[in-house]
């Protein structure tokens, strides 16, 4: 058994020559300009950009150099990754036409490794919220029906997946942005342990809880892409200074021998149909030869009230510097206060807003130990209720989301529904430990079911040789609205 | 202080850490660039950026500390949330509840001590500009920043309120910044604001009272003003107190041409900093061995050096409160060095001082790179009588101005040649034969005449050898001949 690899094999026709990278890249800006219309997958296309990269990796390869383990692959970035000189906007009015001075250094390790980037993939304003209805660009429709969303925040790249428009997507994760939106498009996607991702470049949401990872097709070209942006970055104090785990070349070790731990309270909030996807791949998992049980986390039910606690805290600090004087969006106003406030009235959405009012309430003199120092003890309980957990099992499962792609603009009215889809994801950000969503299937309503595998730090290989085994076993998804085979 | 009453002051001094780079990025640390000309992501503040910290920082931060005898602990970073356009990220990355340095003392030379609670680490932020007619925010047109100076490290040394006098608030600023700048870690400038000291002032009746109310004063600009604006604060807040009124705790501003305090921000203007851990950088935890390092490549503490002076000088029952003085400019400025080595050859350590304190010290930065053989050869002369007091503080210059040379080759080159003492015979003989009135008043007037005709007929020398008489000699002479 061995997950495919479809990227991976486009990079070595790449790089053996029996592909163009510009055939490759105009293959892609063709669907995109084809079918984006209808998903609004994209902030914006750098079709020329990505013409240039993907000459240059033709001329390493005509040259008889080795353009990179990514020769030629289209990759579409989330639009809070910074691009020296390209537009990198977090969907906000505060920072639309804002152009970095630098390069993420998942940016640098992608181009380095021989990848085209497509454009940037629009994205829940500043990384906050489950849908990307909070995008100051508009809504990313689901590819799979686009009367529905594609999940968020990284709802842009995951859609560019499912559509087709780029076989790997960047996306970041605080609280389930990379994982609830690869469920609901039915994708790949995996937050990595915390550290093993450099952050240098990342537009902050919440440092101690943001993880950049991989969106991909299959388990294989995440496993690869994961490996590209790996490793230490001194650029970044956070970084592992460490051997990240090689994936890619544990992925087909297959799960026999692993205890298994099927999380009762993640099973407690799902959907009847998710939930039946989940035992179904329990069972897949078991036929492989690994055992499965079901165990209690019981911290794990805290960690959303934790979650919006600790996140919009450092949200409320990481965004005080969109002031309108350095550079984003500017409002006159008769003197400094004023112009900071009237730049910020206009430039942030209500969701952003809504956030940054908790999180500099939850740091107020007076309610700090109450709210947030309280919600970083409970932090300290989810890690040590895992620790327990993790002396039993190797890998834990559970669903991705608790329900299937929902419809635009039916939680838009009430942030505390939109909240819970992160209910399962949001344990494994406030641990800093690597979980992935791998597709199982479909719902009652035809649309895509994600299964979470959740490890301990630097567990990524476990995980994703389990999630191989997972995908191996997954019933075929319907072909969606635009005609890919998923 | 007005009787009745006692003072009560704490210093908070603020140091600018002499790296050559920024605390969280590579940028050149440097004063006085064109503005917004050493800058990158980081302290822009821009979106994505993250802080690192700076290795050089750290050590000299932890000079810092084992220099005020404090305790070097593992430490936590955390953001000081507030808007202000010349904050970069709207937040100050500085030490918190757990600062790198904790519990040290700094011992004063009236020999009282003085507690450190804390030196911690922290980023300066940059430098706004109003323009316009007032210099201030309010009337100008636009401000303009330049953050050339954003994330520049400093380090925050905050004492106990152990002082009782502006006196002794001034010698502790003055051994801060001796210490700050021996130990490496500062240049320590006051007035190009290097070093910058906020005073905490309050009152109260008796030593057995709780403390008074406090009051935080700003911008104080050097150790004089240090001085006025506490007295100053000290005998307003007495004031407010005698006529039943009382002290509002607050932040104020030194006025230093009107000669006094003004209200910048009351206590319930305080903001609210929403201290948090800074989740961008890790905990520091400087190992003993890193620690002994940085101990280890510390020379001696200018306390222990004016020791060793005052001992070579004969110990403090002899050293006189002049030359108390002369010796703490020579550490001050670093060439205690020269000094010692001029007494280790057996130049007399009067003179040593002296010329240190007095001619050196005047061209301290190349003094402190001057080759000290050759000084000592010229002080050797001089002490020998081969050159006059003026013709050695020619010399000086010379080499001073060259970093080092061969004295007597320069004073040859210059006619420096010393008289005989047949030659300077004659020429004493020759002066007197000139003025009869005068030297008959030399030989039976009193002893004022006496020193004042001893000038007349020094100066007369003088003139005619173009300085190059030694006019201890010319007094000798002058006594020789009235027998």
């Amino acid at each position: 058994m061995t997950s495919p690899r479809p990227a991976y094999n486009l990079a070595n026709a790449v790089r053996s020559g029996a592909r163009s990278a510009l055939d490759v890249a105009e293959e892609h800006l063709s669907a995109i300009e084809a079918g984006d219309g209808g998903i609004h997958a994209f902030n914006l296309v750098t079709a020329d950009l990505a013409r240039q990269q993907a000459m240059a990796v033709d001329r390493t390869v005509a040259d008889g150099g080795n353009p990179g383990l990514l020769a030629g692959v289209p990759v579409a970035l989330k639009d809070n990754l910074c691009t020296r000189g390209v537009p990198t906007t977090c969907s906000s009015r505060m920072l639309a036409g804002w152009c970095p001075p630098y390069d993420a250094t998942v940016v640098t390790r992608l181009r380095e490794a021989g990848a085209v980037v497509l454009g940037k993939t629009n994205m829940d304003e500043f990384a906050m919220g489950s849908s990307t209805e909070t995008s100051a660009t508009g809504p990313t429709r689901n590819p799979h029906d686009t009367s529905r969303v594609p999940g968020g925040s990284s709802g842009g790249s995951a859609a560019a997946v499912a559509a087709g428009f780029a076989p790997l997507a960047l996306g970041s994760d605080t609280g389930g942005s990379i994982r609830q939106p690869a469920a609901l498009c039915g994708v790949v996607g995996m937050k990595p342990t915390y550290g093993t991702v450099s952050r240098y470049g990342l537009v902050a949401f919440a440092s101690s809880l943001d993880q950049i990872g991989p969106f991909a097709r299959t388990v294989g070209d995440a496993a690869l892409l994961f490996d590209v942006i790996g490793g230490h970055d001194p650029c970044d104090s956070t970084s592992l200074n460490r051997p990240t785990p090689r994936v890619l070349s544990v992925l087909d070790d297959g799960v026999a021998g692993l205890t298994i731990g099927v999380v009762t309270e993640f099973l407690d909030g799902a959907a009847p149909d998710v939930v039946a996807r989940v035992r179904a791949a329990a069972d897949a998992l078991a036929a492989a030869g690994a055992r499965v049980e079901e165990v209690s986390v019981p911290e794990v039910r805290f960690g959303l009230s934790a979650y919006y606690l600790i996140a919009p805290g450092e949200a409320s600090s990481n965004l005080a510097r969109y002031d309108g004087v350095r550079y984003g969006l500017r409002v006159d106003a008769e003197d400094t206060a004023a112009m900071n406030a009237a730049t910020r009235s206009t430039g942030f959405g209500a969701e952003v807003k809504r956030r940054i009012m908790l999180g500099t309430y939850v740091l107020s003199a007076g309610y700090m130990d109450a709210y947030y120092n309280q919600a970083l003890r409970v932090r300290t309980r989810i890690i040590e209720g895992f620790a327990t957990a993790y002396d039993r099992y190797d890998v834990l499962l559970g669903p991705t989301a608790p329900t299937t792609a929902f419809a635009l603009g039916e939680k838009t009215g009430d942030p505390l529904a939109m909240y819970l889809s992160d209910v399962c994801t949001i344990p494994s950000n406030l641990a800093g430990h690597p979980a992935i969503s791998v597709p199982f299937g479909a719902g009652d309503d035809g649309l895509p079911v994600g299964v979470q595998l959740l490890g301990p730090a630097l567990s990524e290989g476990t995980i994703m040789k389990t999630a191989a085994v997972v995908e191996d076993a997954a019933p075929g998804l319907p072909v969606s609205a635009l005609g890919v085979a998923v | 202080m007005t009787p009745g009453w006692e003072l009560v002051i704490g210093l908070e001094v603020h140091c600018e850490l002499k790296t050559s780079t920024k605390l969280f990025c590579g940028c050149p640390n440097m004063f006085g660039d064109e503005p917004n000309t050493n800058v990158c992501p980081v302290c822009l503040g821009l979106p994505g950026s993250l802080p690192v910290i700076n290795q050089r920082a750290v050590e000299l931060a932890m000079a810092i500390g084992t220099a005020l005898n404090c305790e070097i602990r593992p430490s936590t970073f955390h953001r000081k949330n507030y808007f202000y356009p010349d904050q970069a990220k709207d937040y100050q990355i500085s030490q918190y509840d757990e600062p790198i340095n904790v519990n040290g003392h700094l011992d004063l030379p009236d020999g009282s001590r003085v507690g450190i609670e804390r030196a911690h680490m922290e980023e300066d932020t940059g430098k706004t500009t109003h323009a316009g007619s007032s210099g201030r925010i309010h009337g100008s047109d636009y401000s303009l920043v330049d953050y050339n100076r954003s994330g520049v490290p400093l380090v925050e040394i905050v004492s106990a309120p152990d002082m009782r006098s502006s006196a002794q608030a001034r010698a502790y600023a003055s051994e801060l910044r001796a210490v700050l700048v021996a130990s490496g870690a500062s240049d320590g400038k006051m007035e190009e604001g290097s070093m910058r000291v906020d005073a905490n002032v309050s009152v109260r009746r008796s030593p057995d009272d709780p403390f008074g109310t406090r009051c935080e004063i700003k911008n104080l600009n050097s150790v004089r003003s240090l001085g006025r604006a506490i007295d100053y604060e000290a005998a307003r807040q007495v004031a407010l107190l005698e006529a039943g009124e009382s002290v509002i705790q607050q932040t104020r501003h030194w006025d230093e041409d009107a000669g006094r305090t003004v209200t910048l921000r009351s206590k319930e203007e305080a903001y609210d900093y929403r201290y948090f851990l800074e989740p961008d950088l890790v905990p520091l935890v400087p190992d003993a061995e890193w620690i002994r390092a940085v101990a280890d490549t510390m020379g001696p503490m200018p306390a222990v050096r004016r020791s060793e002076l005052i001992g070579l000088l004969g110990g403090p029952d002899v050293v006189t409160e002049a030359q108390a003085d002369q010796i703490a400019t020579v550490v001050d400025l670093g060439l205690d060095g020269l000094v010692i080595a001029a007494i280790a050859s057996g130049v007399g350590s009067g003179l040593a001082l002296a010329r240190t304190a007095n001619e050196a010290a005047t061209h301290a930065e190349a003094a402190r790179h001057l080759d000290p053989e050759s000084y000592v050869a010229l002080l050797t002369m001089e002490a020998a009588g081969e050159l006059t007091a003026t013709q050695s503080k020619t010399v000086l210059a010379e080499l001073l101005a060259a970093g080092g040379g061969d004295p007597a080759a320069i004073a040859s080159a210059k006619g420096f040649e010393a008289m005989s003492e047949d030659s300077l015979a004659a020429m004493v003989a020759e002066v007197v034969a000139a003025h009869p009135d005068e030297w008959s008043r030399f030989c039976d007037g009193d002893d004022g005449d006496r020193k004042k005709l001893t000038g007349f007929f020094t100066g007369l020398v003088m003139k005619a050898t173009r300085g190059q008489a030694d006019g201890k000699a010319v007094a000798a002479e002058l006594q020789r001949l009235r027998g």
